[in-house]
């Protein structure tokens, strides 16, 4: 194909209605490239089975088209169904560049569907920018020791984007914007491989993802009774406990509590690192904090150079004292 | 029926070297490997050996191919793989396979499973440690043209089918599919077997096969950097820009007074 035009953002949803936060930052990010260059229009593509009501909502947030496919087969993601739409949606809106998420849809559809369209995609991209016409994609690697920066020799060019690594655009009610039903053809035996269950980690006060503070610890937090006085830190600060992949790894913690490269991203205002070595890995997941503060015995470990504020000693002892002065500011 | 499984796998710098020791060299745009730090098997390639020698376990029989693609000292974590129990290596090495991407990887060992013949099952890591991208096993998948599940936790053959449970943030689900498919294997299936030091000499005796580009009918333009889709325009090392403020006190019960106070002050909490 040819004639690519514009930039065509996979639009998600989210448990409990709307859409997901990274299809906001998604358009935000796309008119950010339109800005700085690239052609429009930015699009939007609405998967699913009875999704219609939110390309509004898409709109709001930035989109110019919205290319809604309603099929029953699109009811819950599959790698193959979804693969197989998303192909036919962009043949027909043949956009010059695609960007997912990098989210549990994006990650596993968007280097399926690049390889379905003949091209390419660079994930977990954290800065998009225009460059000579083509798509600049910077991406940390190296475990986030290095930072490389990608182009694509294909058409369309594609990447995820890592979240909140981009910033939504302010909700515009008013914004108008043209919807467009795309008549997508699949068959029962696309839906590869067959979901025969999903279970949710059963998910305790607030959200990870959505909490302004974070109190996470790692490996030195020694055990899972280690973590009892950062539930305690969180509980006073209204936060959620957050953790290491080591400490996920060890059964200290569940894995929907782990925060990193290959887990959560967070973005809270306040980070509280402890025991943490500050390994790249789990930098990744958490580069997006305010502010950071490390609680490390070790005054070499890696975390006090992203901490704005730290404090070398022992967690066991700082903890109680910590909990105590904030539970007095806090009256 | 005896399954054929197939792992890939790459060798990649330590992940675990201390981050001093990384250095990049901006003009070549190339990691440069600090010298006494020994390349590895990437971690989650490992994991993914450790899968597939599960299903050998649990069936009681099944042959496991190890796949490389890298230079003559990739060679060592085939064998990392055979001493964990694998049965066959294969080293995919040729000067024109250098600096490729997921496409022109992929391209290349699936060429080689396809020569392989008759395979049932590919595992691989869901990403290496070194470029972090995530996207060489679902390319194997896709010009395999079988269905792939990614981020598997566990595996289990059942009634001529893999069933397959995904690890996600907010949970796990199960999925199901037929054979041939592939698999890439994420941290939450468990750690991987540590090789015994009698399999380890059993290995070190094995012979590996090795195919250039020319033996698995591919021509040097389409692998490497002069097959790949997707270029590196820039590789650096990003610098920190935080400051670090320590907090110090007589005591422990004061140094954390004064981190409370000085996030009041900042207006955190």
């Amino acid at each position: 194909m040819a004639n690519e035009k514009g930039i065509l953002i996979l639009a998600e949803t989210q448990e409990g209605g709307g859409l997901a936060a990274a299809t906001g930052e998604l358009l935000g990010a796309a008119r950010r490239l339109v800005d700085a260059g690239a052609a429009g229009p930015v699009a939007a593509a609405l998967l699913g089975s009875g999704v219609q009501a939110l390309a509004q909502e898409a709109i709001s947030l930035g989109a110019d088209e919205v290319h809604v496919a309603e099929h029953q087969l699109l009811g819950e993601y599959t790698s193959g169904a979804y693969t197989a739409a998303m192909e036919q949606v962009c043949r027909q809106v043949n956009p010059a560049i695609v960007l997912l998420g990098q989210t549990n849809i994006g990650r596993d559809l968007a280097p399926r569907l690049a390889f379905r369209l003949g091209t390419t995609v660079a994930m977990d991209c954290v800065d998009l920018s225009m460059g000579g016409g083509k798509l600049l994609m910077g991406r940390p690697c190296y475990g986030g020791n290095a930072r490389a920066v990608n182009a694509s020799r294909t058409m369309p060019q594609m990447a995820t984007v890592r979240a909140k690594s981009q910033d939504p655009l302010e909700k515009d009610p008013s914004r108008k914007g043209e919807v467009k039903s795309v008549a997508v053809q699949l068959d029962p035996s696309q839906a590869t491989p067959r979901v025969l269950e999903r279970k949710k980690a059963a998910a305790e006060g607030i959200r990870l993802e959505d909490a302004d503070v974070v109190v996470a610890g790692g490996r030195g937090c020694g055990g899972p009774e280690g973590f009892q006085p950062l539930e305690e830190l969180a509980s006073a600060l209204g936060g959620a406990v957050g953790a290491s992949r080591a400490a996920c790894d060890l059964g200290w913690r569940p894995v929907s509590e782990q925060i990193g490269l290959t887990g959560k991203v967070v973005g809270p205002t306040l980070y509280f690192a402890i025991a943490i070595s500050g390994a790249s890995q789990h930098m990744a997941g958490c580069t997006g904090a305010k502010n950071i503060v490390a609680i490390n015995k070790d005054p070499e470990a890696n975390i006090f150079k992203s901490a704005r504020f730290g404090i070398v000693g022992d967690f066991k002892q700082v903890m109680p004292a910590l909990i105590e002065a904030v539970k007095k500011l806090k009256g | 029926m005896a399954l054929n499984m197939i792992v890939c796998v790459k060798q990649v710098p330590d992940p675990e070297a201390p981050a001093s020791a990384f250095k990049v060299d901006e003009a070549a745009k190339k990691v440069v490997t600090a010298a006494g730090v020994a390349p590895v098997i990437s971690q989650f390639d490992a994991i993914a050996v450790e899968a597939a020698l599960r299903i050998k376990d649990a069936m009681g029989e099944g042959k496991i191919t190890i796949i490389s693609l890298g230079p003559a000292s990739a060679r060592d974590v085939i064998k990392h793989g055979l001493a964990m129990g694998a049965d066959e290596g294969v080293l995919l090495s040729d000067p024109a396979f250098d600096d490729g991407d997921g496409y022109a990887t992929g391209l290349a060992l699936t060429t080689a499973i396809k020569k392989l013949g008759d395979t049932d099952i590919v595992f691989c890591g869901r990403q290496a440690t070194d470029w972090d991208m995530g996207v060489t096993g679902t390319a194997i998948a896709e010009m395999l043209g079988v269905p792939s599940a990614t981020f598997a936790k566990g595996v289990k053959h059942q009634d001529g089918k893999l069933i397959v449970e995904r690890a996600l943030p907010d949970g796990f689900e199960t999925v199901e599919m037929g054979l041939p498919c592939l698999v890439t294997v994420s941290n939450e299936m468990g750690e991987p077997r540590y090789p015994k030091l009698q399999q380890i000499m059993m290995a070190a005796r094995k012979q590996i096969t090795t195919w250039s580009a020319a033996d698995l009918g591919l021509s040097p333009d389409q692998v490497g950097a002069a097959g790949a889709r997707l270029t590196l325009e820039r590789l650096f090392q990003p610098v920190s820009e935080t400051q670090c403020e320590l907090i110090e006190g007589e005591t422990v019960d004061e140094a954390a007074q004064k981190l409370a106070q000085r996030l009041r002050e900042a207006k955190i909490i």
